[in-house]
């Protein structure tokens, strides 16, 4: 499958000198859900916003669907909605005028028909005719994504979608994501949490200091950074780990009755067969066998922290 | 060309008059009946006439002026000053428009309110006193270029400003003393040769001129002067618009 959006060397230095962007290059595929998972001020809004057109990129190129995005911003825009981090909404103006206005902008001819669905499936119909600053926090969001999707995008991108939000509200968000990649809505999601890119995207893009450390199948990058902990319960407690045992790198917990092996999955041996037969030797009586996989958060630290070392 | 996008604009801009219909309506008909009081009534009934013109139709063409002029300004700089304040600019930056779209929709909306209240203040003052229109085709010219020239150069103050006060600075500082001193209740030959000549440095001078000409038929600089001074400032503010979408100044960083 060919790319929707081609990211060439993407750099961004703000006018005060400070370099958000040192140089992107990333394919996104058209259907797919991409999380971009990074810390406060790693880049990602300002990546969206260069590929947006909110701001000018200092070097490099963005192509949506093989138009650029500075020289046919017309065609590239069209493809795109786009739904800001910030809760922005003129205050005085009814749902259905802003959803509205925003198809206008882009250039699409007025379809009531077509807002009505797109209001019905936000939840957001009965309040069609309410102004904007009636509404709670979480139905402005929704007439945020509403507004984006008024004028039928092929990508969506999402800054922040759930920061602040309840944990109801945020899986409510996160249906609605599901139902438009089942419509063939490419989505592009900015979080610091790492549970929300866990939960619903294929890929994951991790940066941090303005440059994008790896972009993965979320499952690959689980798996390959993914280290599993054993965790052995014994049957009696024990003052130290035994020294027949201190070949396997081996935790013993403070009260002595839980032994936690940490191992690598993506090795060709996990050594648990030789731990648990020395165990056996060293006359160790188990009561439970445990294994814990690491999460996408464990992943991402571990990242960020060899990115800074 | 994005003629949606333009509609798109417009529409809401006018919805924002529309909802004050009531405001915008009353406030140009209670000020300029207060002005034909104080100067027609009070102070006109001192002054005969003006180059064979009664004093109070003479100020008529001054007064729409003045409030078109603040008015173009006021409601063109508010328009774009708003969304950038509130932040839903971000929808006309990420939006497939290109500089003139964006212009067409608040300056063609703007313009269009200033047109409104002008015509209402024309007809208040109908109410008044005895007006006469020689040339209704260039009065309608004229306050057509005036009102479009200066909601271009309150949509630039819009995108300068940085918050409510420098808002109002322009306004306040530069636009309401020029009227005032631009020939609005007085011809320019009733002032001391010095001052004839200082005038002549004040644009608006040019553009009350020639719109009392086309009431009155009477000026006090040539008509095809005032013609090319407005025709000139709306270039001049056309171009510094253009400059500022192309260099994203204050607006795309």
């Amino acid at each position: 499958m060919s790319p929707i959006i081609e990211i060439r060397d993407l750099q961004k230095t703000y006018a005060g000198g400070f370099q958000a962007l040192k140089g992107v290059t990333l394919d996104i595929d058209a259907g797919e859900i991409l999380a971009l998972l990074g810390p406060n001020g790693a880049g990602k809004t300002t990546l969206i916003s260069t590929i947006c057109g909110i701001t000018n990129p200092s070097r490099g190129t963005v192509a949506v669907d093989g138009h650029d995005v500075v020289r046919s911003y017309r065609q590239a825009r069209q493809m795109i909605g786009l739904v800001p981090q910030e809760i922005n909404l003129e205050p005085f103006t009814t749902v259905i005028d802003t959803v509205r206005f925003s198809r206008g902008l882009f250039g699409k001819p007025r379809d009531d028909a077509y807002l009505e669905k797109i209001l019905r499936q936000l939840s957001l119909w009965d309040k069609r005719s309410a102004r904007t600053m009636e509404l709670s926090g979480g139905m402005k969001r929704r007439v945020m994504i509403a507004k984006a999707l008024s004028h039928e995008p092929r990508i969506l991108f999402l800054d922040e979608p759930t920061a602040g939000v309840d944990v109801e509200l945020r899986k409510e968000m996160w249906d609605v994501v599901a139902e438009l990649k089942a419509g063939g809505v490419t989505i592009i999601l900015t979080t610091h949490y790492i549970e929300e890119a866990e939960a619903i995207a294929d890929r994951v893009g991790v940066i941090n200091g303005g440059e994008l450390l790896l972009v993965e199948p979320k499952a690959d990058l689980m798996r390959r950074m993914g280290q599993k902990h054993l965790q052995i319960e014994l049957q009696d407690t024990l003052p130290e780990i035994p020294e027949s045992l201190n070949a396997h790198d081996l935790e013993l917990d403070p009260e002595g009755h839980i032994l936690r092996y940490t191992y690598d999955t993506r090795k060709e041996r996990t050594g648990i067969t030789g731990l648990l037969t020395d165990i056996a030797a060293a006359g160790l009586v188990l009561r439970d066998i445990q294994t814990q996989e690491s999460s996408l958060e464990d992943i991402f630290v571990t990242l960020v922290k060899e990115n800074a070392a | 060309m994005n003629l949606a996008a333009v509609k798109a604009i417009y529409v809401s801009e006018m919805a924002r008059f529309f909802r004050t219909l009531a405001q915008s309506f009353l406030s140009p008909v209670i000020s300029t009946s207060l002005y034909f009081v104080v100067f027609g009534a009070a102070i006109g009934s001192r002054i005969d006439q003006v180059e064979g013109v009664a004093y109070g139709a003479f100020i008529v063409p001054g007064l729409v002026m003045l409030s078109v002029m603040t008015q173009a300004i006021s409601n063109a700089s508010f328009g774009i000053y708003f969304p950038k304040f509130i932040g839903t600019i971000y929808e006309l930056l990420s939006a497939p428009v290109n500089f003139l779209e964006i212009v067409l929709g608040f300056v063609g909306a703007a313009a269009t309110k200033a047109l409104f209240i002008g015509v209402v203040i024309l007809g208040t003052a109908a109410l008044f006193v005895d007006l006469q229109i020689l040339h209704p085709f260039a009065m309608m010219a004229f306050l057509v270029l005036t009102c479009t020239s200066f909601a271009l150069f309150g949509f630039i103050i819009g995108i300068w400003a940085q918050n409510f006060e420098q808002l109002q600075l322009i306004p306040l500082l530069v636009v309401t003393p020029l009227v005032f001193l631009g020939g609005s209740f007085y011809s320019i030959s009733m002032l001391p040769p010095v001052w004839q000549t200082i005038t002549m440095f004040n644009p608006v001078v040019y553009l009350i001129s020639g719109f009392r000409w086309a009431f009155f038929g009477i000026a006090d600089v040539p008509v095809g002067l005032s013609l090319l001074a407005i025709s000139g400032f709306t270039v001049l503010c056309l171009g510094a618009v253009w400059m500022i979408f192309r260099t994203g100044w204050r607006i795309r960083n």
